[in-house]
């Protein structure tokens, strides 16, 4: 056997093992986190948008199956679960916070998130004919293990909700101070609070970058957005289809 | 450390089987987290659990949480499946996305805004 055969072997063995596919995405999010320090946290420079392009480009190139690729990778996307669990402690932390500023946190969640999926719903109606394609964009305001799991139990589609969700943290985080300076809204509460309840993870990072005050409002928005959210959907499914 | 991981893992797997058992439209994780604050907070003054709860978990939720952008590229790489769609469709879906965000953004400070003002 020559040992071009044998490298060949060799790769066939490895690209069957999930070894193999959780180093790859291990590298590539570190390279990804690299940039996105290395830029001053860019927000269009995402860790999570760097190292997909970087997998997929590399899927594409040497023609791989995602399903291949899932069949490793699926051991760090196993842990979307425990860690929606785990977000119970960053609002338990700052429960404090919740309990004196009960009514306003509750009225803005609630009538933050209905106008998240609404408009959503209102803008795309017209332009998405496909219904699944529909329903996996309207849970994209909150954070990607918690959309996802919202948009199976709908009946959308979960990858393409966590491409969506992924780009409404980035619109988010890159544009949403640049907003909330021209309506001149210097309140640091309401402005960590928007940016954690309409972009999630990527928003409340922004926030927390800026603010400590910022940071504290956008992860109690981000938390308490994820279970109302959650809780809503049903109910606009059942009004709007 | 150990301690910790199990709590999550029990907390999500009670959430799972209340979703499945009461057919909720509620995820399984979902429930989970709503259970696990709940109880920390019904807890909060037993020296016990609180330590527990403190020191194990703590570590645990907040070294998950740190890692969070991580965990979502095995899925977000899906988006190989789905290239024809959105090179068809990510025009119109940017711009959705864009003034839906931003709008929520500003609507949701307002709200915040003058209502905390109140206070």
């Amino acid at each position: 056997m020559n040992s071009q055969e044998k490298l060949y072997e060799i790769w066939v063995y490895l690209q069957s093992e999930p070894l193999f596919w959780l180093t790859l995405t291990l590298g590539a999010y570190i390279i990804g986190d690299y940039i996105y320090k290395k830029s001053n946290l860019f927000p269009l420079f995402n860790p999570v948008a760097i190292s997909i392009l970087i997998v997929s480009s590399i899927l594409i190139f040497f023609n791989i199956s995602y399903e291949r690729y899932f069949s490793g990778a699926q051991f760090i996307h196993f842990l979307l679960g425990p860690v929606t669990v785990a977000l119970a402690i960053p609002i338990y932390k700052k429960w404090s916070i919740v309990t004196s500023y009960l009514i306003p946190i509750i009225i803005s969640v609630l009538i933050g998130c209905s106008f998240a999926i609404l408009s959503t719903y209102c803008f795309s109606v017209f332009i998405i004919t496909d219904e699944k394609i529909l329903l996996s964009i309207l849970p994209r305001n909150v954070t990607a293990p918690i959309a996802m799991g919202i948009s199976e139990l709908i009946g959308g589609i979960p990858s393409v909700t966590a491409i969506i969700t992924i780009i409404t943290g980035i619109i988010g985080a890159a544009f949403g101070s640049f907003i909330l300076d021209i309506f001149k809204i210097t309140n640091m509460s309401a402005r960590g609070f928007s940016l954690g309840l309409a972009s999630h993870g990527i928003g409340t990072a922004r926030a927390m970058s800026k603010n400590d005050t910022a940071g504290v409002f956008a992860a109690v928005a981000m938390g308490l957005s994820g279970i109302t959210t959650s809780l809503l959907m049903p109910i606009f499914i059942t009004i709007l289809f | 450390m150990l301690k910790g991981i199990f709590i999550v893992f029990l907390f999500q797997l009670f959430g799972e089987f209340v979703q499945k058992f009461f057919l909720l439209t509620l995820p399984g994780p979902v429930l989970g987290l709503i259970f696990l604050l709940i109880t920390l907070l019904l807890f909060k003054k037993q020296k016990y659990f609180s330590h527990i709860f403190d020191s194990k978990l703590m570590i645990v939720s907040e070294n998950l949480i740190s890692y969070l952008p991580l965990l979502f590229v095995p899925i977000g790489v899906g988006v190989v499946m789905h290239l024809s769609f959105l090179r068809e469709s990510i025009f119109p879906l940017l711009i959705i996305i864009f003034f839906s965000t931003l709008l929520t953004i500003l609507v949701t400070a307002l709200i915040m805004g003058n209502l905390a003002k109140k206070k």
